[in-house]
């Protein structure tokens, strides 16, 4: 770029010196060979005016000597070629003959008129050797000038290259570097002019200290940022380490606490046993009524600690997945609980279930705990419905559990899954909480979720996903319900 | 201590529990003779003919060894090891009765060949009816090992 601009200015300034040089030298080269010529012109006019006048008496006289010697007298002047008088009819009188070196020439014939009468004509002609010679020189001295001038154009050129290729170039150089390499830093040496490429030079410069502020602003908050982000993940990491920390400190602590309480019971209900056993006969019906007090009592946290050992091992095991079908785990769970279903009239409808991906022991636990809750509640029942079906949602089964029994208001929906959260009272009811706390957690390792609806004295509903949350809950219609 | 014929070694830390499963025994008329060792080194003893039973011979092993898993002195897997791998005592049937339902313990002690494996109910009447059927099985029913199954060269083909 600098290269073609450098060209042309050095073009520019020889064509611009040549075409001017040209111009001038052509108008007045131009103006020499008119005014020379017509100044020749005036000259010869005069001179055969003189020739004229100086020939009239010759004529007059028919005396062809004075007329020879007066066109003699033209040997003064180089140019004349030749000079000759010539009568009205045509026929020489009087001539006369210079140095003739050929070429162009002037030639001019006057007639010699006295008392109005035509007594001949003179006739001149007048070499323009010595204008063209003039002009070939005048042509080689411009020659020489222009060679000269457009030497001397193209060096003032090459300062002037100075001034304006130089500064545009090191402008291109410097956007080859913020282009390429992304250096903010670089700057173009100002020209110390005040003319525009000065001011470009200078709005370049500005513009690149703009730059490199904004990026040097960028930076910084990219620093924090990345500071800021690793802080986070560290701040995370720890959180993870300590929640798993807190985590198995507090199974470990379940696990132990209920473990450890197991061994009291047993010991207060042995001993209570044994005073049943073998005082029974000295007790009054209150101490015995109190002793069986004592004995529920411990038989209740006996549940409880059972439970709650079963929710803590929950939180250690790992959920080993595998396809299995619902229908054949729903068909075992059910076996089992017939057997404490003697005086029950229950309906059970089971519908074809689908196979899924889970832990078939976890699920198991899912389906015992939710069966006999369904089973529990509808003990007030004459005939009791229990359905057990799924429904798709999203391409994904939601199974569930519906039963016929007690229900529960939905005010208190959200206390289900809470550990030791009853919505029953103890008498009429009997259970620990635990259950539906053990289903949630039971499902929530599988990635699925459950919820229920109910009303009170109309029946409870139970639904759970395994791996996939939908976005909407199903519903089922209580038409068999 | 006799030194005679052991019928149930019990060996457990807490009296209660000593005397809740001695109670238990004794009203099924199933074991004439309990010996009651308290920690997992007087149980060693006791199996081992040492100590305050040197008196006692290896020809006589207790019918059965009812032992709990949290003892104090030694605990009640290495009272397990200790007599399965010696072929002297290693006929001896153990039964583990523990409150411990822990999957752990239970792999472990089935590695290192435990006869049997059960936890103490809280409920009395269960805890009763369970010490009623060991006893019942191990005393009664169940063959004991003769007495070529505790001598050391019957072991090494």
């Amino acid at each position: 770029m600098a290269s073609t601009i450098k060209a042309k200015l050095t073009w520019t300034s020889a064509m611009v010196t040549s075409i001017a040089l040209l111009v001038a030298g052509s108008a007045f080269v131009g103006h020499y060979v008119y005014s020379y010529r017509a100044s020749v012109a005036r000259n010869l006019v005069v001179q055969a005016n003189t020739i004229a006048l100086n020939a009239v008496p010759a004529l007059r006289f028919d005396d062809p000597e004075s007329a020879d010697e007066t066109l003699s007298a033209l040997g003064a002047d180089r140019n004349i070629i030749s000079a000759a008088i010539s009568r009205p009819d045509g026929t020489p009188f009087a001539s006369y003959t210079g140095t003739d070196s050929g070429g162009r020439r002037l030639e001019l014939n006057h007639p010699i008129v006295s008392e109005g009468e035509q007594l001949g004509t003179v006739h001149l002609a007048f070499s323009l050797e010595e204008l063209y010679g003039d002009v070939a020189r005048y042509a080689q001295i411009a020659t020489v000038v222009l060679v000269l001038s457009v030497a001397v154009a193209m060096l003032a050129a090459r300062g002037i290259q100075r001034s304006i290729v130089r500064p545009v170039a090191r402008l291109a150089d410097a956007a080859r570097a913020v282009s390429q390499e992304q250096n903010y830093a670089v700057r173009v040496q100002p020209t110390g002019g005040n003319d525009e490429l000065g001011l470009l030079v200078d709005t370049f410069n500005e513009m690149l200290a703009r730059i490199q502020a904004r990026e040097a602003e960028v930076d910084a908050g990219n620093q924090r940022y990345e500071r800021l982000t690793e802080e986070l993940e560290q701040r995370v990491t720890q959180r993870t380490a300590e929640l798993e920390s807190t985590n198995k400190e507090l199974e470990a602590f379940t696990y132990s606490v209920s473990h450890d309480l197991r061994a009291p019971l047993r010991r207060i209900d042995g001993f209570a046993q044994l005073l049943v056993d073998e005082y029974n006969a000295e007790l009054p019906d209150e101490a015995r009524h109190y002793l069986s007090r004592v004995r529920d009592g411990t038989r209740q946290m006996g549940l409880l600690v059972d439970d709650l050992l079963n929710l803590a091992r929950l939180g250690r095991q790992d959920v080993r997945l595998q396809v299995a079908g619902l229908s054949s785990i729903v068909q075992r769970v059910t076996t089992s609980l017939q057997r404490d279903l003697e005086g029950r009239d229950i309906e059970w409808q089971i519908q074809p279930l689908p196979f899924v991906e889970c832990d078939p022991s976890l699920i198991e636990v899912v389906f015992t705990n939710l069966l006999s809750n369904a089973v529990k509640y509808t003990r007030p029942r004459a005939h009791a419905v229990i359905k057990v079906g799924s429904i798709e949602q999203n391409g994904h089964p939601v199974i569930y559990v519906r039963d016929n029994g007690v229900g529960f208001s939905m005010k208190y929906a959200d206390k289900l899954f809470g550990v030791f959260q009853r919505l029953h009272r103890a008498e009429d009811f009997e259970g620990t909480g635990v259950g539906l706390a053990t289903v949630q957690r039971i499902l929530h390792k599988h990635a699925g979720t459950i919820w229920a609806e109910a009303e009170l004295d109309k029946g409870a509903c139970f639904y759970f996903t395994l791996g996939a949350i939908p976005e909407a809950r199903p519903t089922v219609s209580d038409q068999n319900a | 201590m006799t030194n005679g014929n052991i019928e149930i070694l019990l060996v457990e830390d807490n009296v209660d529990d000593v005397e809740l499963a001695v109670r238990a025994l004794r009203r099924e008329k199933l074991a004439n003779d309990i010996t009651v060792a308290r920690d997992g080194e007087e149980a060693l003893d006791v199996i081992f003919c040492r100590g305050a039973h040197a008196g006692r011979s290896f020809q006589y092993p207790p019918r059965v060894v009812l032992l709990d898993l949290k003892l104090p002195k030694v605990q009640g897997l290495d009272v397990l090891k200790a007599i399965k791998s010696d072929p002297r005592t290693k006929a001896i049937p153990v039964v583990i009765m523990t409150s411990s339902r822990e999957e752990r313990d239970l792999v472990d002690s089935y590695k290192l060949g435990v006869n049997a494996y059960v936890q103490k109910p809280v409920d009395f009447e269960k805890f009763r009816s369970m010490v009623k059927d060991l006893g019942l099985f191990w005393v009664v029913i169940n063959q004991a090992p003769p007495p070529k199954a505790f001598e050391p060269n019957d072991q090494g083909q």
